[in-house]
């Protein structure tokens, strides 16, 4: 903007407007470093600082310590549940992301705006008052706690409540990515296949889906990184039994209280990569659609 | 019709093309709908219909008495008056921040703002850990502060850390598109009619941006309400002084007093649904304001 005012064959009446025109339209250098070196330095001490207090505190008693922190019995029950729970979880969240996010973009109903907010009502919750909703209706002294003792079903203190608990909290996560992304591609190119004679479930494959990868696969990784690192809603139904219903983030806990340090770390160490690897994908995918965006 | 479709809508008039009421060709509106239905509702509306239901089997005076016991009080002032605190510094920070990343240049800007979103994908209880043992008192930073007798962990002041640290994207995140789709010309035209810079950014651009920056900090002050994680470490959870709501209801849930969590849990309930109420408001109010 201000390269077009300063050309080399400027007249010094012209350089002054110029230095006129750039003091009202940008911030003087000193301006723009000090407010760099303040937003660098907050959130250095924000972000960088407790990713380097995990790494250091998982890694500084050497790779020996960190490889048997993460694999003792106790840790790999945890890591194996954790795993258990993202398998049933996140294709169960696929589906139900993919399908309203269907429903919503390509079609026009009443209430549409009543069923986005109820999507979105998740992330409002608190977990801990999602995990209590749940030992309501399925504890001991909940609503159903007595017709599924004399069945002998376990939900509360099991996997099922951990899962339940799971689903719930990371249920908007791809739909959130799926609808905005969907709802601005429209429906001409699925009305073009359907027309020339193609089935609805062809379409969505050929059509749709390429349209949506991106977006879908951001929303499944993130989908992941928070099933894996939900604590609040577990902690309450998951009764934290040792290598059994003890998931990742309450291993982690159940070690910090221990004061085992180091394996504490150790295991974060591990959420603390798959937190990383999501954030490296959501911004090559957002890299990938300003590039492609740009070509078009 | 035609294959080629695109052209064909950018060339005839639409009104040819379009039938006074246009029919949907696409399929499978009943089975998505369908199934989004059934599990939102089976997962989300009845569970919640179970818990306002529970709530109301016991008598109001017992009802009250939960919620209005002077530790459940005091957690209330923490969570709202901490909340409240680091969505304030989100939202200056968060400005300042999202301003740096849109305007100006400088090295690892592209990592510095993926970085940005670690808080939404670093599980809680990590954050939680690792906030702790950066402030205590033998912490790479709370050694700096407990020199001056300053104590930052297991206070009041740990708990506006923690829920900084997790509200941080959503004002940088919520601010930063709009303010890269606000045209330059409404700046250049202000310098052009003679305001200087400051004048343009309080009276330009600020405005512009109001929206935007209220729901960011509505977002991150409702998100801030309802942590648990990564609050729990660093507060060390002293009765009256930093107890947050959210653990009282664990603490209740696992005593097995489930009458006194789910009267603490509706309050909370309530708490969400109003800040949705208010974040959608925002929402709509932006996009009238902008949409002529």
């Amino acid at each position: 903007m201000t390269e077009l005012h300063t050309s080399a064959q400027a007249t010094p009446v012209q350089l002054d407007r110029a230095a006129q025109w750039q003091r009202a339209t940008e911030e003087p250098q000193w301006v723009r470093r000090t407010l760099i070196g303040i937003a660098l330095a907050f959130l250095a001490a924000f972000l960088i600082l407790p990713l380097l207090v995990v790494l250091v505190g998982a890694f500084e008693q050497g790779l020996g310590v960190w490889y048997a922190a993460v694999t003792e019995p106790d840790a790999r029950a945890a890591i194996r549940l954790t795993l258990l729970v993202v398998v049933i979880v996140v294709p169960i969240n696929v589906i139900f992301g993919v399908t309203v996010a269907w429903a919503v973009a390509k079609f026009e109903f009443r209430g549409k705006p009543l069923l986005i907010s109820l999507i979105d009502m998740p992330f409002a919750i608190s977990p801990v008052v999602v995990g209590l909703i749940f030992v309501i209706l399925f504890g001991s002294q909940g609503w159903l706690g007595n017709w599924l003792s004399a069945h002998d079903l376990r939900i509360i203190f099991a996997v099922p409540g951990i899962v339940i608990v799971i689903a719930f909290g990371t249920m908007p996560f791809i739909a959130r990515e799926l609808i905005p992304l969907m709802q601005q591609q429209g429906k001409q190119e699925e009305e073009a296949s359907l027309t020339l004679g193609a089935s609805g479930l062809k379409t969505f494959w050929y059509v749709t889906l390429p349209n949506i990868k991106w977006g879908l696969i951001y929303g499944i990784i993130l989908c992941n990184a928070r099933a894996m690192g939900e604590f609040g809603a577990v902690a309450i139904v998951s009764g934290r039994i040792r290598g059994e219903t003890n998931t990742m983030p309450l291993h982690i806990e159940v070690l910090y209280n221990e004061y085992m340090f180091t394996a504490a770390f150790a295991v974060s160490s591990i959420l603390t990569g798959l937190a990383l690897v999501t954030i490296a994908i959501k911004s090559t995918v957002e890299w990938w659609e300003q590039r492609t965006g740009a070509t078009e | 019709m035609s294959g080629d479709h695109n052209s064909m809508t950018t060339l005839a008039p639409s009104s040819v093309l379009r039938s006074p009421r246009p029919r949907n060709v696409i399929p499978g509106f009943n089975i998505t709908m369908g199934f989004s239905l059934l599990y939102i509702s089976f997962l989300f509306l009845i569970p919640v219909g179970g818990l306002l239901l529970f709530t109301m089997t016991q008598s109001w005076e017992q009802f009250w008495r939960a919620i209005s016991h002077p530790q459940v009080v005091a957690s209330y002032k923490l969570s709202f008056g901490a909340s409240l605190i680091g969505a304030t510094i989100n939202l200056v920070f968060g400005l300042l921040v999202s301003w740096v990343l849109v305007r100006y240049q400088f090295p690892f800007k592209r990592f510095v703002d993926a970085l940005i979103d670690l808080p939404f994908a670093l599980p809680t209880a990590v954050a939680g850990i690792a906030l702790v043992t950066l402030y205590a008192s033998t912490g790479w930073v709370g050694q700096y502060f407990d020199v001056y007798g300053i104590r930052i962990a297991y206070t009041q002041i740990g708990v506006v850390i923690a829920l900084t640290y997790i509200g941080l994207p959503f004002v940088v995140r919520t601010v930063q598109p709009v303010l890269e789709d606000l045209e330059s010309e409404l700046e250049e035209a202000s310098a052009a009619l003679g305001a200087n810079r400051l004048t343009t950014i309080r009276r330009v651009i600020l405005p512009a941006l109001m929206p935007a920056l209220l729901t960011g900090y509505a977002l991150a002050f409702a998100r801030a309400l309802g942590e648990y994680g990564s609050v729990v470490f660093i507060s060390g959870n002293l009765p009256y002084l930093t107890e947050i709501t959210p653990l009282l209801i664990v603490a209740k849930a696992e005593q097995y007093d489930y009458h006194g969590a789910a009267a603490i849990g509706t309050v909370m309930l309530l708490a969400a649904f109003v800040m949705l109420l208010v974040i959608n408001g925002l929402q709509w109010w932006s996009t009238r304001r902008f949409s002529h």
